[in-house]
């Protein structure tokens, strides 16, 4: 593999993490404004 | 406070273009390794932010401990969450970096060896405040945040100490670091530590959120209950 392979590699993977976890946050956030929903009836 | 997080949100998306940008284009192309030298403008930003994260953790666990105050045991569990997603980019681009320059993923080098057990350590904390239905969760995990800090000093002097696969310091005392290399490196911490900001803050936002939101269920059940 040439060496800026690697280099994309590591810059999408670093991506990849933040977006994984940015869309956890989203996911928990969508859950609490479902609960919330739900004690306001 | 929401127009506040509008404006960091603002600040992070600018910040990590223009770092992207000095990463990939500005920065001059490093002699011996070439284009694969510029995974540094990552690999490290983000290990001084997952550092400092488990700092702040350590600092906001001995605050709990101390004053059993719920807003410092919230701070330690988010920075410890964001800290484990630094730590955890520190951990893969490491290895991608190594391969093409060491010819070797792995090696179980003491800065490396350290560096997995501290990312353990928080996942481990992470893992017993998500299971655990003690009502001594946040004091435990307290004490664990204590001791799990006490590999953040080891993994960043180990380099200093003890002789490593790992590269030596390159910048501060004896280090031999192109200006316009450093100037990149530390566009790229400041974008970093804005994205670890926003994600904390988001994250505690949330956490607020879900323990009122379990309060007022348990409220609930218990007025459910007395009918």
């Amino acid at each position: 593999m040439n060496s800026i392979h690697y280099l994309y590699a590591a810059y999408i993977a670093t991506w990849a993490i933040h977006g994984t976890y940015l869309a956890i946050l989203v996911r928990k956030y969508s859950r609490i404004r479902r609960e919330i929903e739900k004690l306001k009836k | 406070m929401k127009r506040g997080f509008t404006i960091l949100a603002i600040v992070t998306g600018l910040l990590l273009s223009f770092a992207l940008y000095a990463a990939l284009i500005a920065a001059p192309t490093e002699r011996t390794m070439g284009d694969v030298q510029r995974i540094f403008y990552y690999h490290v930003p983000s290990a001084w932010t997952a550092f400092l994260l488990f700092l702040i953790n350590f600092v906001a666990s001995i605050a709990y401990l101390i004053r059993r105050d719920p807003k410092s045991d919230i701070l330690a569990l988010v920075s410890a969450e964001v800290g484990v997603v630094f730590c955890t980019v520190v951990l893969i681009t490491g290895p991608i970096w190594a391969r093409p320059v060491w010819g070797i993923w792995w090696t179980w080098d003491l800065r490396l060896t350290l560096t997995l057990v501290l990312w353990l350590i928080y996942v481990s904390y992470l893992v017993l405040r998500r299971f655990s239905t003690s009502s001594q969760t946040a004091k435990l995990a307290a004490v664990l945040a204590v001791f799990g800090a006490l590999d953040v000093p080891l993994v960043y002097f180990s380099i200093w100490f003890f002789r490593t696969q790992h590269p030596s310091p390159v910048i501060g005392n004896g280090g031999s670091l192109d200006p316009r290399m450093a100037h990149v490196l530390l566009i790229n911490w400041a974008a970093f530590l804005c994205l670890g900001w926003l994600m904390g803050w988001t994250r505690y936002r949330l956490e607020v959120l879900k323990r009122e939101v379990e309060e007022a269920q348990a409220l609930e059940s218990l007025l459910e209950g007395a009918r």
